[in-house]
């Protein structure tokens, strides 16, 4: 039984959680750092616990101290969000240890899959398609180079400890490996503590298209459906959608299914997201899986109808699934751009300041989720995501109208953000026919 | 002329690259700032030596602030 939920976590995504915490009648606890003692998600929870100072590792990512607010505030439950702790599986474990739920998988679930080389190895023998590359880590630049002549240049060299694309490095041709090497190793030693590297035969023009799954304590597993996300920058999504325009039906069931063979494969629970790159001629290849919520999880939400933090709670507490797969249903389109405090003019650098004006379009087939407001601090210390504009519509064509209405709506003064440039991904050709690939962004196809 | 590199964006300060008497080349990496996630090299506007560095490891800067200056 929950009734109390901690969401160790801030900005929209607090928000968003303790938004079904109220629908499920449930008490809800922030947790803040110096910075954020006056943001919205603080205000949102029912308590709210100061936990240390303004840089995450003082706080949002101290785990000890979001484990004391928890006990201060008799949370029972502890949702993570996504980013900071939420696939770190010692705080998992750590919170079943203190007999508090974890709204998220078990911690083995997320120890194998946050060790990429080992979810390549775990998904490969449960016959999902994984690329062609290296199953142990490399352990040189000459283990690296026998690996990327036999696969074929180019190839991605990944952190094992990686993800979300931190640490990768695409190499062309062999004499720029030694280089790429060298850096690969120091980001990744910095960056996740641990210096291992693979490599993974690199394709051209993919599509990033992931399968959202769902576990239940019985073993059930179900998929709720693709999500098309290849508007990227830095490896890092802008733009998702679902369904995914122009996948091949074989394509879309082969990767549902094999999403959820996979998820069986490691008796997967709760919610989590099993990516893939599909290929021009719509083959299909395993990238890793995030044992999380989610950040575009609304475009599966609209899509289907079904609300996904709510059923987390309700898996993490012990009941089963609340669907069987067969009510799972894309009823309609669903299109997210994420507006970032970021400037597309300047590469997509950082724009930290204070919100001086917001104006959010409203109407039917229009959500938001926010974690900003005017005269907030958007900090230099975490992310920059502001918020979410998500539109639905019947069809695909209503979803990018509205979307593309909800854009021009949308005012944001005092930071610069990512909007021009995502009207301009919403109007160009590429988009509106629904061809679209990871590498359109880089090579210049939205610019101004 | 000694010439001052300055901070192009708000962070901290995540790592310092080089140190005085150090030679870069135009374009290197003279500090590499941390904001939003992100690493972020001050890059040397011109090749020279390194004078000296007026900011340490997580030390936050200010878009304009001096973080090091060219011989």
């Amino acid at each position: 039984m929950i009734r109390t939920v901690l969401v160790a976590n801030r900005g929209e995504i607090a928000r968003r959680v303790f938004r079904a915490c109220r629908l499920l009648g449930l008490k809800t606890v922030a947790v803040y750092s110096e910075a954020d003692r006056e943001a919205p998600h603080v205000r949102d929870a029912d308590e709210a616990v100061a936990i240390g100072g303004a840089p995450a590792r003082e706080s949002y990512l101290n785990a000890d101290r979001i484990l004391e607010a928890a006990g201060h505030a008799g949370a029972d439950a502890i949702h993570p969000g996504y980013g900071f702790l939420s696939e770190n599986w010692r705080f998992a474990d750590a919170v079943e240890r203190a007999r508090i739920v974890f709204i998220g998988p078990r911690p083995e679930a997320i120890r194998k899959m946050g060790d990429k080389i080992e979810a390549r190895r775990l998904m490969a023998a449960a016959g999902v398609p994984v690329l062609p590359g290296s199953f142990e880590p490399v352990a040189d630049v000459g283990a690296a180079e026998a690996v990327a002549r036999e696969v074929g240049f180019p190839v991605f060299l990944k952190a094992a400890a990686g993800g979300g694309g931190i640490g990768m490095a695409r190499v062309d041709k062999p004499a720029d490996l030694a280089s790429a090497f060298a850096t690969a190793t120091r980001r990744a030693q910095a960056a996740f503590g641990t210096a291992e590297l693979y490599i993974e035969r690199c394709l051209e023009r993919p599509r990033h298209v992931e399968v959202q799954v769902f576990g239940d304590g019985t073993g059930q597993v179900v998929h709720l459906h693709e999500r098309e996300c290849s508007i990227q920058r830095r490896h890092q999504k802008l733009v998702e959608e679902s369904p995914a325009p122009n996948l091949p039906g074989p394509s879309k069931a082969g990767l549902t299914a094999a999403a959820v063979a996979g998820a069986r494969a490691i008796s997967y629970t709760n919610a989590g997201t099993m990516e893939f790159l599909v290929d021009e001629g719509g083959g299909f290849y395993f990238l890793e899986m995030n044992a999380r919520l989610q950040v575009e999880h609304p475009v599966t939400e609209e899509v289907t109808g079904l609300d996904l933090v709510v059923a987390q709670i309700r898996v993490a507490a012990g009941e089963p699934l609340p669907w069987r797969q067969s009510e799972v249903v894309q009823h309609r389109a669903a299109i997210e751009c994420r507006v970032y405090a970021e400037d597309p003019s300047k590469g997509f650098l950082p724009s930290p300041g204070t919100v001086q004006k917001l104006e959010l379009p409203s109407g039917e087939g229009i959500r938001i989720e926010s974690g900003v407001e005017v005269g907030s601090t958007v900090s230099v210390h975490y992310d920059p995501l502001l918020l979410k504009l998500i539109a639905h519509g019947a069809t695909r064509q209503r979803a990018v109208e509205r979307m593309a209405d909800a854009l021009d709506q949308c005012v944001v003064e005092g930071v610069r953000t990512t909007i021009p440039f995502l009207r301009r991904v919403i109007a160009s050709g590429e988009f509106r026919g629904g061809r679209v690939h990871t590498q359109l962004l880089e090579q210049g196809a939205f610019n101004a | 002329m000694p010439e001052e590199i300055k901070a192009h964006i708000t962070g901290v300060v995540f790592q310092v690259t080089t140190k005085p008497g150090d030679r870069v080349a135009a374009g290197d990496a003279v500090i590499v700032l941390e904001s939003m996630k992100m690493e972020i090299p001050v890059e040397a506007p011109r090749a020279g030596a390194v004078k000296e560095i007026k900011v340490q490891e997580g030390q936050t800067v200010q878009e304009g602030d001096v973080v090091a200056v060219l011989e």
